[in-house]
């Protein structure tokens, strides 16, 4: 592959966002650099690596080579010890990010997009006060290189927007501090996710343990960054794993941060668009970001195709890309972020009542939505927005 | 701000937190420039692994 002086689109970042958001531009017919600061795309994982299938399966063909474990069952710990089982969620896999990640950039390079791995973008470029390309680092040489859209899928710790002058700054509330530890030889269900509440486990976020194998699992913690110091997520892991997972070994430590955020206010501006988790685009209660980074890419990456045949690249025809976004995940997830507040200032007593109203409903009845109903009752207003969240997703599910 | 290099583990959480632009990934190292810095400490109170300490 020859890299070009020039592509219609040049995106920065492998991950799920950027990847997907590569191939259906290329797809669509427009010239794709894809720009990824390290040596691989999915490496180092960052992610507890939990999706659900009918989030994905739109996306890429399913793949025994990057799913590690299939899941039917949730399993909620209140902080008196009590448990609860929630089934109907659909079908759930914890992938191999690894694989996957390298897998949807494979996809994006099929349909045509170029991929230069190890390149580290430093800054746009500017012509007349225009975006006009991106000039980035290989191999120990300052490049350049030009194009009329830049999609910055650079990660929690974007700089792409900070660039493009859109504010990307979220608040230490809206950021989960996250550790966890890829852990082997631990007795754990294979199809079973568990999750631990409470304000002495977890403040402001839960713990999670996502099996892999029947003897292996990401076992992590995700706090609010307002109740994160000075005792850290580290420290709440450690001696979570301590009491759960006494003869546990370690095979993978990891940190990060979630935005757990609404989406960006501005996530398009003349020859620039953002996805993923560098719009902040995640569900704010449950930390997932794959599945939002992949619709905002496919979204994008049709919008920018579009944009490169008219020859638009203005904000005004960008921001079909916005439009669409609200419609299918953007405007759920500010119902999300509005009950999110309510979750992170929940007491234990209220996490216990809640296991124990799940332990109390029937199997074939439990739903997502019974639960979310049950945490936010009380708030009528919120209750409203929860029904017709719920509402949005099942008409777009049929 | 100082970051000790031991410890930091690159996830770059810190970043996002930064009011003043201040943090900066790039090559594999977190940068912070602390003539931006406005001594905030949202990148200390953030840092998973506590590998943030004030001073220069």
């Amino acid at each position: 592959m020859m890299v070009q002086e020039r592509y219609d689109i040049v995106v920065i970042g492998a991950g799920p966002a950027g990847s997907v958001a590569a191939r259906f531009a290329a797809e669509n017919m427009a010239s794709v650099l894809i720009l990824e600061r390290d040596r691989e795309p999915g490496i180092p994982v960052r992610c507890a690596e939990g999706v659900s299938h009918n989030g994905i399966a739109p996306f890429i063909d399913i793949d025994q080579r990057w799913i590690a474990s299939r899941i039917d069952v949730a399993k909620l710990h209140s902080p008196n010890g009590e448990t609860a089982n929630m089934y109907n969620n659909g079908l759930g896999y914890v992938l191999e990010r690894r694989v996957f990640d390298a897998a949807l950039c494979e996809l994006a390079a099929k349909y045509g997009a170029h991929l230069i791995t190890k390149a580290d973008a430093l800054d746009l470029v500017w012509e007349d006060g225009k975006i006009t390309g991106v000039k980035y680092k290989y191999s120990g040489e300052i490049r350049k290189v030009k194009c009329d859209i830049v999609i910055g899928a650079d990660g929690v710790e974007s700089r792409v927007g900070r660039w493009a002058g859109i504010k990307t700054v979220v608040r230490l509330e809206d950021i989960d501090t996250c550790a966890q530890y890829t852990l082997t030889d631990i007795d754990i269900e294979k199809d079973t996710c568990e999750f631990y509440f409470g304000t002495k486990v977890s403040p402001g976020g839960y713990i999670w343990i996502f099996p892999k194998s029947d003897n292996t699992a990401n076992v992590g913690i995700g706090l609010s960054g307002h109740l994160s110091h000075p005792k850290g997520p580290k420290e709440y892991l450690d001696e979570f794993v301590q009491r759960r997972f006494p003869k546990a070994k370690i095979t993978y430590t990891m940190y990060g941060g979630v935005p757990t955020a609404a989406t960006l206010d501005e996530i398009v501006k003349d020859n620039i668009m953002l996805v993923g988790d560098a719009a902040r685009q995640v569900n704010p209660i449950t930390g997932g970001g794959v599945v939002q980074a992949m619709i905002a890419g496919s979204i994008a990456g049709k919008v920018a195709a579009q944009a490169v045949k008219e020859k638009r690249f203005d904000k005004k025809f960008l921001k079909e890309y916005r439009k669409e976004w609200d419609k299918r995940l953007g405007k759920t997830q500010k119902t999300m972020f509005l009950m999110k507040e309510r979750f992170m200032n929940m007491n234990d007593e209220r996490f216990n009542r809640i296991v124990e109203f799940c332990q109390n409903i029937p199997r074939d009845k439990f739903s997502l939505k019974t639960l979310f109903t049950e945490a936010v009752k009380g708030n009528p207003k919120l209750m409203i927005d929860v029904a017709k969240a719920f509402l949005v997703s099942k008409i777009k599910m049929k | 701000m100082k970051i000790n290099r031991d410890l930091c583990d690159i996830c770059g959480t810190c970043v996002a937190v930064c009011p003043a632009d201040a943090i900066v990934v790039s090559e594999f190292i977190v940068n912070i420039d602390n003539e931006k810095c406005t001594n905030c400490l949202n990148c200390l109170k953030v840092c998973p692994i506590k590998a943030i300490e004030e001073g220069e």
